[in-house]
This record gives structure tokens, sequence and C-alpha cells, in this order.
């Protein structure tokens, strides 16, 4: 028996307002994959990712994650819980220690003890290597390891899947590495990711795809050392020549 | 509601209102962080507070007729006044939340319902709601009570001290929601995304992610409400209610000695406002998270 994709997105279309900000987006992600999705601003790229997670309600089509129709109320925090989310901004609870951060969500929605909970919290901050800021508040630690605790904060739910929206563009570039190397080492363990970044190298080192999108739709897609040296669409060749520029 | 100006020693901690908009509690600047305040600047401001305090135990002790006489008589109309006000701020915070959350429902009738309440409440002065909560409103109980038959409400006996609570939890319960709906959007909406995202409800996430940092965001303000509010439950001696204004209205049609009965009056009222200024300049500084 052939498992169906963990994700299968149907001809879904998302309208703010007047943007048609995505036109018919058809893609299906298997458990286990690690997607890459790339593309010049505006392109539709974190409505997407916001979409597989009902941060963003989608217009038309269809959106089922781990066989889940992703449509009625009901069900949302349901797939929530099995959908990590990590943010370009972090987005950590500032009001919070890094340890209250992680526990926060496993005590309230998944109603785990606080014994159990904090286990499992400072597990997860030595993984990402900062168990000994575990009682900093998330303003006195540097960009690089708040989001590091955002990515533990997101694991802390045992998601299936993880979402990654430019987890590390708003960093300075030494602290980039940390974050990539996090993630890196989740992809090795077999966690399904659909990470949007313009990490080249992370890219061509973890992710088994790679996706252009381009105004709402997905333009061309493949393995990423396919997609990076041999784009056949013009608008992929474009927009790779000047990120690769830079 | 008339919106007597502070004075200006207060500007820090408790900006003026302008009778129309809550300004939005800003958050950038640092207020509620402490540590980049001189100590000695903040407790400075206890001395005025002992001062005003020796300043009435010397009249009541050097000249204790009228002083206090004056005291003695009016003692029981301070602590209506007390109460009243402690009584009536629980409620207002609690309306406070609920109007704040309803102002930015996405349900238009919750949204409708809020907005209507707040620009109403808002557009009429307080003392002629609170009239019209002592003289009006249980009038139209009685007679809505009548007109479907339900003994309880047609015998509706007026409370002067239930329908004072209620004119102005009603009507600071409208410029509490706007300070709340105010502290509540400056939240950044990345917080609540990061809430959801992990499952959490719409109230899960308001409880324990947007009203914690969303509350301190609101102190000042939230502090600036309790002060005006001990200053205008004055108005209740409008209302038949023996508070300490009206007590010293009685003393002093009885015994004819306005300057003596009002100044100790004025002076009760400012060491309320002064000791609770101070109690909120201390709840403020202790309520930073960067510790
Ligand atoms: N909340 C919103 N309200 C209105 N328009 C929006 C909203 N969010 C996104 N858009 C519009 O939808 C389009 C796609 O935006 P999206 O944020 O998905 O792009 P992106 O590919 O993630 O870009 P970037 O690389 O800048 O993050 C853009 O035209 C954007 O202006
Ligand atoms: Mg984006």
């Amino acid at each position: 028996m052939t498992e169906a994709p963990i994700i299968q997105i149907q001809d879904v279309h998302k309208y703010f307002g007047r943007v048609h900000a995505l036109r018919g987006i058809t893609l299906n992600i298997n458990a286990g994959e690690v997607v890459v999705i790339l593309g010049p601003s505006g392109s539709g790229k974190s409505t997407l990712l916001r979409c597989i997670n009902h941060l963003e309600v989608y217009n038309t089509g269809k959106i089922i994650v781990d066989n889940i129709l992703l449509k009625s109320a009901q069900n949302i925090n349901t797939v929530r819980r099995e959908v990590g989310m990590v943010f370009q901004q972090f987005n950590l609870f500032p009001h919070l220690t890094v340890l209250d951060n992680v526990t926060l969500a496993q005590k309230i929605v998944r109603k785990r003890d606080p014994a159990e909970a904090k286990k499992i919290a400072l597990d997860l901050l030595k993984k990402v290597g900062i168990e000994h800021k575990f009682d900093c508040y998330p303003g006195q630690l540097s960009g690089g390891q708040q989001q590091r605790v955002a990515i533990a904060r997101a694991l802390a739910m045992n998601p299936k899947i993880m979402l990654f929206d430019e987890p590390t563009s708003a960093l300075d570039p030494e602290m980039i590495k940390e974050v990539l190397d996090v993630m890196l080492a989740l992809a090795k363990e077999g966690m399904t990711m659909v990470v949007v970044s313009h990490e080249m190298g992370f890219a061509r080192a973890a992710a088994s795809r790679a996706i252009f999108m381009d105004e709402g739709q997905i333009i061309e897609q493949g393995p990423p050392e396919q997609l990076f040296s041999a784009p056949t669409q013009e608008r992929t060749k474009l927009f790779l020549s000047k990120v690769l520029q830079i | 509601m008339p919106a007597p100006s502070f004075p200006k020693y207060f500007g820090r901690v408790f900006g003026g209102r302008d009778g129309k908009s809550v300004p939005p509690p800003d958050k950038g600047d640092f207020k509620l962080i402490p540590g980049n305040e001189l100590p000695s600047q903040m407790d400075a401001w206890w001395w005025l507070v002992g001062a005003v305090v020796l300043l009435i135990a010397l009249l009541m002790i050097f000249k204790p007729d009228p002083y206090l006489k004056i005291v003695r008589f009016v003692s029981d109309g301070l602590w209506i006044t007390i109460l009243l006000t402690v009584i009536s701020f629980v409620f207002i915070l609690i309306v406070g939340i609920i109007g704040g959350l309803g102002r930015i429902a996405k349900n238009p009738v919750i949204h409708f319902l809020a907005t209507i309440y707040v620009e109403c409440v808002r557009g009429i002065p307080l003392l002629v709601q609170l009239i019209w909560w002592y003289f009006a409103a249980p009038v139209a109980i009685q007679s809505f009570g009548k007109w479907i038959n339900f003994a309880p409400m047609a015998e509706y006996r007026s409370n002067a001290f239930v329908l004072a609570v209620v004119g102005l939890v009603v009507c600071y319960g409208a410029y509490m929601s706007e300070i709340f709906r105010a502290g509540i959007q400056s939240i950044h909406k990345g917080q609540i995304e990061a809430a959801r995202s992990q499952g959490m409800t719409y109230m899960q996430a308001m409880r324990y992610v947007i009203l914690p940092q969303a509350i301190r965001v609101v102190l000042p303000p939230v502090g600036n409400e309790f002060i005006m509010l001990i200053k205008d439950t004055s108005l209740v001696s409008a209302v038949a209610m023996a508070d300490l204004t009206r007590r010293g209205r009685e003393y002093m049609s009885a015994h004819m000695n306005p300057i003596e009965t009002w100044t100790m009056v004025a002076l009760l009222y400012l060491i309320l406002t002064l000791f609770f200024t101070r109690v909120l300049v201390w709840l403020e500084k202790n309520r930073g998270y960067e510790k």
C-alpha cells in the first residue's frame, strides 16, 4: 500500500482583496521529504506556507494535511498541533522565560503535566544547543539563539511537519550557520520540512526538492542541484542569476 | 465625562486624557522596564504623600474643632468613596477586557455591539448617566416588569449603591474597553500567530500570550483611570449616595464653615489620589519582564 502524501495541495487560490496571491497551486509532499521553496518577494511563498497550517484561509481548492481536510474550524487546531512553524521574526513570547516558551503549549494544548513538559523542553533545548539559557528571557538572547529556541518550541509539540518561513533572513551572517545546522540535523532525522529560504547551501545539503515560485504559481521544481544548475524556465534563470550574484 | 486636567507632575506616568481618543499605549519607550529611572526620583514623591498626611494630622491635633470633628463626620463618606471606587474598578476591568476583545472581534455582530456601546457611552456626561441610572432605570425596570407580568421586576426597589456602581461601571467600562483594545492591538500579530500555530485556541492565545503582554502595556493608562475614578465618584453625591463629598456638604450646611470643611474634604481626596498614584508607580516599576 502506498501512503498518501502527508501534504496535498490541489489547485489552491488565495486572494487578499484584489491581490491574487496564490494562483492555482498544486503540490504533494510526502512524509520525510524536505522541500525548499524560493522565489522573488511577493511571489506568495509565505502565503502558501501559512495556508498549510491555516494561518491564512485559502479561497478555493483543497489542502489535506495528514489526511485531514483543512476547511472546518474544528479540525484546524488538530492539524496545527501536528504542524510546527518557525517564523522569520522568531515570535518568541517575550514575557516568558525560554523554558516557559517551550513548555506553554505542551501544557495547555497537549495537556502534559509540568514535570514531563519541562523534561521534554530541556531535552530539546539541549538538542538545539541552548539548554544553559533556559531561564533567560528572549530579549536577553541573540537572534540566532532566539531562532533555535523557536525551533525547540515548535518541536516540543512533536509535529509531523515543520514549516520554516525564511528562518535565517533576520539573522546576522555569523548566526545563520548555527540555525541551519539545527535544521540540517532535523532533516537527517527524517522530519518532513517545508522551508522558504534562499540558502542554496542548505537546499543542496538537505532538500529532496526545490520549488521556484513566481506570481502565485509554481514555475518549476526538481532536485535542488538540477534546478540551480540547469533551470528550464526563463524566470527561474533570471531569478537565480540575481540571487547567485549576491 | 468631565476630564479634569491632572497636575503636570503626574505626566510621566499618567498622561492626560483628551476625552475623545485614548492614545495607543507605547511599548517602545521602555516605560515599563525598570532601571531607567533614578530610584531617588521615584521615591521622592512619597514625601509629598507624607507631607499631606502630616498636614491633616497637624490640623486635627492642633485645631480639633472643627478639623477633627469634620474628619469624624465625613469618615463614613470616605469609606463609601473608597468602597465605591474599588468595587466599581473590579467590574470596570472585567467590562474593559470583554469590551476590548469585542472591539477587535472578527464577528461583525460582537464588533458592532461593542462599538455602539463604547461610542454611545463616551458621548454622554457621566453625571447624566449616573442620574439616569438612579432615577430613570428603576422606573424603566418596574414598568417593564409590569408589562411582562414579572413580580420581582415590577416591585423593584432601587439600591443607591448598586445603581451608582452600575453607572460608574457602564461609563468607565467604555473607556477601559478602548484602553484594552489599544493595548491588545499594540502586541505584534506574530505573537498570536505563534500561539495559534502551536494549536492554541483563540481564547488560550489571548489568556496566556496576548493579555499578559497587553496588561503590562496598559498598566499606566489603567492606573490613570483608577485615579480619575476616585475623583469622579464625587459625582454620586448628586444621586443620594452619602460619599465623602456629600458628607462634606452635610457638615457644611449644619455648621456653616465652608473653608474648613471643603479644605479638609479636598485634602482627603488628595491623600487618596496621591497614595494610589504612588502604589501604581510602584506596581508599574515591578512589572517589567527583562529582570
Ligand atoms: N495580509 C495581507 N494582506 C494583503 N495582502 C497580502 C497579505 N499578505 C500578503 N499579501 C500580498 O500577497 C502577495 C504574496 O505575499 P507573500 O507574503 O506570500 O510573498 P512572499 O513570497 O512571502 O514574499 P517575501 O519574500 O517578501 O516574504 C504579495 O503581493 C503581498 O502583498
Ligand atoms: Mg514571505
